[in-house]
């Protein structure tokens, strides 16, 4: 750490500095306002940063490798963003390239990166950063027991790690320090924490880190952390014993109430944020109105943590998904439903063993499961109301198997079940499942889960991320 | 008086794929402060509410927000099969009809 910081005074001359400024965007894709960006440039920051990725969009994007924004979009953001670094001369931060931050998804990044910039006709000294985890490494790491589970975290064998889709380590703010020592324009990262993208040029340059990961934190959201979240960028100035933080954009301002609240947000604790480095407790953080639109936030602390860790993040193929939509409306079905759905259930598994024998025999070949909307749909096992009988319900039956054909082929006999078995209180034949679409079925590809929550202990923080320099243009 | 009639905000969302976590938000300091001090909301309600362990539920008072937060384990993880909400957000309902038992002597506000 002193080393880089060494480095990167002698590349920058005299570092001592009152004040660092920055510029946040909201999330590469959602479209950053450019009249916003274009103002808070007037503030002379020393450099831009923004996230391009979330676990919040699912286990998908990390185990298919695709992202979950629209090229076009993440296109527009990134050129604005480069644009406004170049006019400025300051240098971009872009982390969690692609959504989930792994290694296609940084490559496809990087390949929009080329489009722009031989269309703006500019130079660019470029850090790419890698984060993908070697499978075989991290089953050394498992046998070392360096690996960890963090709270709720799921079970892990070495089966665990070869049979993952795709592993990523979120980077922490050494990596991004070291590039920025080495006088680059634009960092584009793979998975990394979204507050380092802020706190790794201040701490850099030996301001408080626990000022400096807070303001990280307040910002990674954009303007969420506004009174009233609208289009715009954020702004901070971090200074040696406070930070400031301000919107631009129509209409948007920073509370008090808005700043402290945002520490709630995605947060299971709002007092205490664990980064690979340690923790920033803002337990005793005071927040301060300086005009309508910024905040003043002081004493917030940074507890350093041995040993340094790195989260991972892990997803694996859960298999191939058809689903069949529709609902029931029958008063003498609804208030038996339950009991219905267990003969439906049992009717299905019957026709499956008779037709597919040893194809769809094993356990793990297939899984059976009614979504039933109106009853307990969207909360599942935390549905304190569960015994009222609706008026109607829309049922999902969602079949998961080894291979897509198998999963239709299930779900195409599972159609009859549904429509035609009987309850006890009509005599003759009936139908008792309004289908929503034909052919009933709906295929949905793959489907994977979130299969780590767990850190490394790594021998040093750059160990587990590879970067690459390169000039474009 | 119901948490729904005096509470600006009540949402739930995902704490990362394996947690959700549940804010309870108020705009004004007076409104936060008499909740608190009704001592309605805490572990062992949302417990009951949610038909959770109780030593599963982190519960804060977060004085400078005037908001609550409960946090627990997802009962599946994001995106598992069973899981009917990828996002969590829809999760908050429950706490809307919570009974808020203010002091005695001490009276509030409901928000239009």
């Amino acid at each position: 750490m002193v080393e880089l910081r060494q480095c990167y005074e002698r590349q920058k001359g005299n570092s001592t500095m009152d004040e660092i400024r920055y510029i946040a965007g909201t999330l590469v894709g959602a479209g950053v306002d450019i009249g916003s960006l274009d103002e808070a440039l007037k503030e002379n920051p020393h450099f831009i940063a923004c996230d391009a990725g979330t676990t919040d969009a699912g286990p998908f994007s990390l185990g298919s490798g695709q992202p979950a924004f629209a090229r076009e979009a993440v296109k527009r953001d990134i050129a604005a963003f480069l644009d406004a670094g170049h006019r400025a001369g300051i240098p971009v931060l872009i982390g969690s390239a692609g959504t989930a931050g792994e290694d296609g998804q940084v490559d496809w990044t990087l390949d929009i990166v080329n489009e722009i910039v031989r269309e703006m006709g500019i130079k660019l000294r470029v850090a790419v950063i890698y984060a993908e985890q070697d499978k075989d490494a991290l089953v050394e790491v498992f046998r070392q027991g360096r690996l960890k589970p963090l709270d709720a975290a799921p079970h892990v064998d070495e089966d665990t790690i070869k049979g993952s889709a795709h592993i990523v380590g979120m980077m922490g703010a050494e990596p991004l320090q070291k590039a920025l020592a080495e006088g680059v324009d634009f960092i584009l990262a793979g998975r990394c924490s979204d507050s380092a993208l802020y706190a790794a040029l201040p701490i850099l340059h030996g301001f408080p880190e626990g000022l400096a990961w807070h303001a990280g934190k307040v910002v990674e959201c954009g303007t969420l952390a506004c009174e009233t979240a609208g289009k715009g960028i954020m702004f901070v100035h971090l200074r040696q014993d406070h930070f400031l933080v301000k919107p631009f954009g129509q209409g948007l301002r920073c509370t008090p109430q808005s700043v402290a609240a945002h520490s709630l947000y995605e947060n299971v604790d709002p007092f205490h944020f664990t980064e690979n480095s340690g923790i920033v407790d803002i337990t005793e953080a005071t927040y301060e109105a300086v005009d309508p639109i910024t905040v003043r936030v002081a004493n917030s602390h940074f507890q350093p943590v041995d040993p340094y860790t790195v989260k991972l993040e892990g997803a694996e193929l859960l298999g191939y998904q058809s689903v069949i939509i529709g609902g029931i409306r029958d008063p003498f079905l609804l208030r038996q439903l339950d009991r219905w759905l267990a003969h439906v259930r049992m009717y299905i598994e019957e026709t499956i063993a008779r037709v597919l024998g040893d194809q769809a025999a094993k356990e793990d070949d297939y899984h059976l499961m009614f979504h039933v909307y109106g009853r307990d749909g969207v909360m599942g096992s935390l549905e304190p109301n569960r015994a009222a009988v609706p008026k109607e319900v829309g049922i999902v039956l969602e079949v998961t198997a080894t291979t897509q054909q198998l999963a239709t082929t299930i779900a195409k006999l599972s159609r009859q079940p549904l429509l035609h078995y009987p309850i006890a209180e009509w005599h003759g034949a009936t139908t008792t499942f309004a289908c929503l679409y034909n052919p009933a079925y709906i295929e949905r590809g793959a489907v994977y889960r979130f299969n780590l929550h767990h850190v490394i202990i790594p021998h040093s923080p750059l160990e587990l991320f590879r970067t690459k320099y390169i000039r474009i243009g | 008086m119901k948490l729904a009639d005096i509470a600006t905000l009540i949402r739930s969302k995902n704490a990362g794929p394996f947690f959700l976590t549940f804010d309870i938000m108020f705009t004004d300091k007076e409104h936060y402060r008499l909740v608190k001090a009704s001592r309605s909301l805490n572990a062992h309600m949302f417990a009951a509410l949610y038909a959770c362990p109780v030593q599963t539920v982190r519960f804060f008072e977060c004085d400078n927000a005037f908001a609550f937060k409960f946090s627990i384990p997802r009962p599946l993880p994001q995106g598992e099969l069973g899981d009917g909400d990828l996002h969590g957000g829809q999760q908050f309902s429950p706490l809307m009809n919570v009974e808020i038992t203010l002091p005695e002597g001490e009276s509030i506000l409901q928000r239009c």
